[in-house]
């Protein structure tokens, strides 16, 4: 109690909650898109081609954020587009951290043959160039958010295995599983019991980091015109038509640019912002 | 009195990963070299030895953390050396242990309630909870602590934690290894005193794995002295320390610096 | 004459101004060895490393003098401060595992100090190691200073680092519980070899242990902390014969000792404690009253 170890505490809050608030606010303009929407994305009208956001001179005060060179609403389809943003990110992350955490719990606490087959099977997979086996993965599938989704899982998994198995190795070796084992508790449910909490954290900030580079590779994707059929509104292919217009029209492709940046941010902080926070052991 | 614990002949061997060759099998390093001795019911052992003494192997091969490569290890009379992990499930109740460094045997990230309880649910024990608290009380803690993560503790406070954890289960056997190397000197008495009043409360045999003899002789029956995986003295601690038979033992006793600036020690 | 003389040393956690060391003072005079004892969170480290100006980041003193062979340390700019303990203190670690680059071989280890503080050249600064490394009794000191810190045993590094500390001759080597991590019959040797060379040097040492049995077999004159407050400061020999402080008697009593049993490892009573924590919060009191 005299002693003034550990007493260093983290400032946590500005962090979590910056993050978390523009997240919520993404994700809720997403899911409420179809009633919040001022316009129809797909909507063209060619009348009102170009026009400027409505603090610059010569704007269409109908058109918030201006419109694109078909004269679409840029608002309403930055709008959608998270509708397809957030749906990447929340399944294909939570989908790549589940089966990367469970193959390198296994790998990492069984040891031994469980080990080598699934460490040989990871250098293997992560020998193959990426973005080309994701760009071969969807020309074989066909585009689609469940090929997306798909490629960032089967891509990106080993990225998961492999922390989390140096991780779950670095925590067998404690002498809480061995007191574990004392106890007489099972392999399989001291991984779960004893294990799993302690790569917790380490998941939950790989997951959020997962969920920002979901959001990227699905604008890239989009960007090379590898994504969903070109009738749905998605950031990527807003900044792909945007850059053709730069210098007529910057806000086609600095909106969304906006949105795809703050939305990346705010989820690797939110990981570490969540870290700080709920981690009983850094509380 | 009947034996608790029957060693035969214990001989252990782990690979050496580190003059691993490229391909083929590690060799083997030899560490404990052909061990025999008995632990009576009741008893109070302590086991010493320096680094590289084979003690902490032992406590663990003793336990079955370890699979022994040669020997027998009896526990009343069942041969224990080799059953597998299933077969040895209705020992586990019975034999406990208490670790050396509570920071790493205390899951971080598990509260002191939990931990305590955690052995007694697995074993069926009714009223877990109950039985949790109770243990936190035969220890000297406040039942408050069952809400407390371990790092809020002291470190006092959670190798009493670990004492808690081993006598609710109320086992036959307590291995204690190294348990209060880490602890300041009031701490270590106080921890020492609790370890020896429930041993003695609930009529338990203790072996006490230690590298400080003045520790083993305030609170051990009898000594068992290994020097590099043997056995090189096995007796009374009244006996051992007034006319100690191996060299190993008689350098260990000169080694220690005992409170007193007017002995010519070096 | 003291060649370290401290006075009312205060260092505080930043941010929390959480108290960590009360107003220390203590006397260090040439050859003499000085013990600090104390529990974890005693602040005996913190002495120490507040004396070597290696405090964490998260410390920072805040009163008190510090003097090193009649100068006072903290009055000097940053870079004349560490100009000077470089050339005249030096530390012996706790841990021999960590305290020596890996990735570096020993010579350099050794004698960077010399080229960069005190100035020599290399030559002469690899004579010097060489010397310093028979002193402590390494028989090979060439091939010990063309080796990797992985390549020599714990009990060598430990050496090393006690030649390390010497090999400038300082006036005042500050022992951070050297022993700690040892075998009692290592840490004898060890024990002597520090001794040893402190005598033979003439040089002050503070040594920083939890173990009071190590400060009766190498200490003079000892201070007792307790949550950063000196708690009693005397003589060895006055000390183990009758301690004063009633703080200073429990401690000795929880003390294992092996050859009177019923004299060790007695818990230290609860009211001692409160009583010893009550002096630290009035010590506070006082010193913010001005």
């Amino acid at each position: 109690m005299l002693d003034g170890r550990g007493k260093t505490r983290r400032r946590a809050g500005a962090r979590l909650w910056l993050s978390a608030g523009w997240l919520v606010l993404a994700l809720g303009a997403a899911l409420l898109a179809p009633w919040i929407a001022p316009h129809d994305p797909l909507a063209q009208d060619l009348f009102a081609g170009r026009m400027p956001p409505i603090w610059v001179q010569g704007a269409d005060p109908l058109y918030w954020l201006g419109t694109d060179s078909l004269g679409r609403d840029v608002l309403s389809r930055i709008l959608h587009g998270g509708r397809v943003a957030f749906a990447v990110a929340l399944v294909a992350g939570v989908a790549t951290a589940a089966l990367g955490a469970l193959l390198g719990l296994l790998a990492g606490f069984y040891r031994g043959w469980v080990d080598v087959l699934i460490s040989r099977f990871i250098d293997i997979w992560m020998a193959f160039p990426p973005v080309l086996f994701s760009i071969l993965l969807i020309a074989v599938m066909g585009p689609g958010l469940t090929s997306i989704i798909i490629a960032i899982v089967v891509i990106d998994w080993t990225r998961f295995a492999r922390v989390v198995r140096a991780e779950a190795m670095g925590q067998g070796a404690m002498d809480y599983v061995a007191s574990a084992q004392v106890a007489g508790r099972g392999r399989f449910s001291t991984m779960i019991v004893e294990i799993l909490p302690n790569v917790l954290p380490t998941i939950v900030v790989l997951l959020t980091l997962e969920m920002g580079i979901a959001v990227i590779v699905e604008a890239i994707l989009s960007f090379v015109n590898l994504s969903i059929s070109t009738d749905s509104p998605t950031w990527g292919s807003m900044i792909a038509e945007g850059r053709t217009s730069i210098h007529q029209a910057w806000w086609v492709l600095v909106f969304p640019l906006i949105a795809l940046f703050l939305t990346v941010l705010s989820f690797s902080q939110l990981g570490e912002g969540l870290k700080d926070r709920f981690d009983p052991v850094l509380r | 009195m009947a034996d608790i614990y029957d060693v035969q002949g214990l001989r252990l061997s782990l690979a050496d990963m580190a003059r691993k060759p490229l391909f083929g099998a590690a060799p083997r390093h030899e560490i404990l070299k052909g061990l025999t001795f008995r632990i009576a019911r009741g008893e109070i052992v302590g086991i010493v030895g320096g680094s590289g003494s084979g003690k902490s192997t032992l406590g663990r091969a003793l336990l079955r953390l370890l699979e022994p490569s040669e020997g027998r290890v009896l526990f009343e009379g069942t041969d224990i050396t080799h059953l597998p992990e299933s077969a040895l499930r209705p020992y586990r109740r019975r034999i406990q242990m208490i670790f050396q460094d509570p920071m790493s045997s205390l899951n971080p990230r598990h509260r002191v309630g939990q931990i305590i309880a955690a052995p007694l649910m697995l074993h069926g024990v009714e009223g877990p909870r109950e039985a949790a608290l109770r243990a936190l009380d035969e220890v000297g803690l406040p039942r408050g602590f069952a809400a407390r993560y371990p790092h809020e503790l002291s470190g006092g406070q959670r190798q009493r934690v670990g004492i808690a954890r081993a006598i609710a289960l109320r086992p036959d056997f307590i291995l204690a290894d190294e348990i209060v190397s880490g602890l300041d000197v009031s701490s270590q008495a106080q921890v020492l005193a609790i370890l020896k009043d429930r041993v003695r409360d609930l009529g338990l045999t203790l072996a006490f794995i230690s590298h400080d003899l003045s520790v083993i002789r305030r609170l051990c029956d009898r000594v068992i002295v290994l020097y590099q995986g043997q056995i090189v003295e096995d007796g009374p601690c009244d006996r051992v320390f007034a006319d100690p038979q191996a060299d190993y033992t008689r350098e260990l006793l000169a080694a220690i610096p005992d409170p007193d600036p007017d002995s010519d020690w070096f | 004459m003291s060649f370290l003389r401290v006075e009312n040393l205060c260092v505080d956690l930043k941010g929390s101004g959480d108290r960590l060391l009360r107003g220390v003072s203590l006397n260090v005079g040439a050859g003499e060895v000085m013990g600090l004892v104390g529990e974890s969170g005693a602040g005996k480290s913190m002495i120490g490393k507040a004396i070597l100006g290696i405090l964490p980041r998260s410390a920072g003193v805040v009163d008190g003098v510090i003097e090193l062979d009649g100068e006072n340390l903290l009055a000097l700019p940053p870079k004349v401060r560490r100009q000077r303990i470089g050339a005249k203190a030096a530390l012996i670690p706790q841990d021999p595992l960590t305290a020596l680059n890996p990735s570096r071989r020993i010579a350099p280890q050794i004698t960077d100090r010399l080229v960069d503080i005190l100035g020599w050249d290399r030559a002469r600064a690899n004579d010097r190691a060489r010397e310093i490394l028979a002193e402590v009794h390494i028989a090979d000191p060439d091939r010990v200073l063309r080796s990797y810190p992985h390549e020599l045993s714990g009990g060598m590094r430990q050496r090393i680092l006690i030649a390390s500390a010497f090999a400038a001759e300082p006036k005042l080597i500050v022992a951070d519980e050297p022993t700690t991590a040892l075998d009692v019959t290592v840490q004898k040797q060890i024990l002597r070899l520090i001794r040893d060379m402190q005598a033979r040097h003439g040089t002050a040492l503070l040594f920083v242990t939890h173990d009071l049995g190590v400060v009766a077999k190498i200490c003079q004159k000892m201070t007792v902390l307790y949550g950063g407050l000196v708690v009693e400061q005397t003589d060895v020999h006055g000390f183990f014969r009758a301690p004063a402080h009633p703080y200073s008697r429990a401690l000795l009593a929880a003390t294992p000792r092996h050859d009177d049993p019923a004299a060790s490892l007695n818990p230290v009573p609860d009211d001692i404690i409160q009583a010893v924590r009550a002096e630290v919060a009035a010590a506070d009191r006082n010193w913010r009253n001005g």
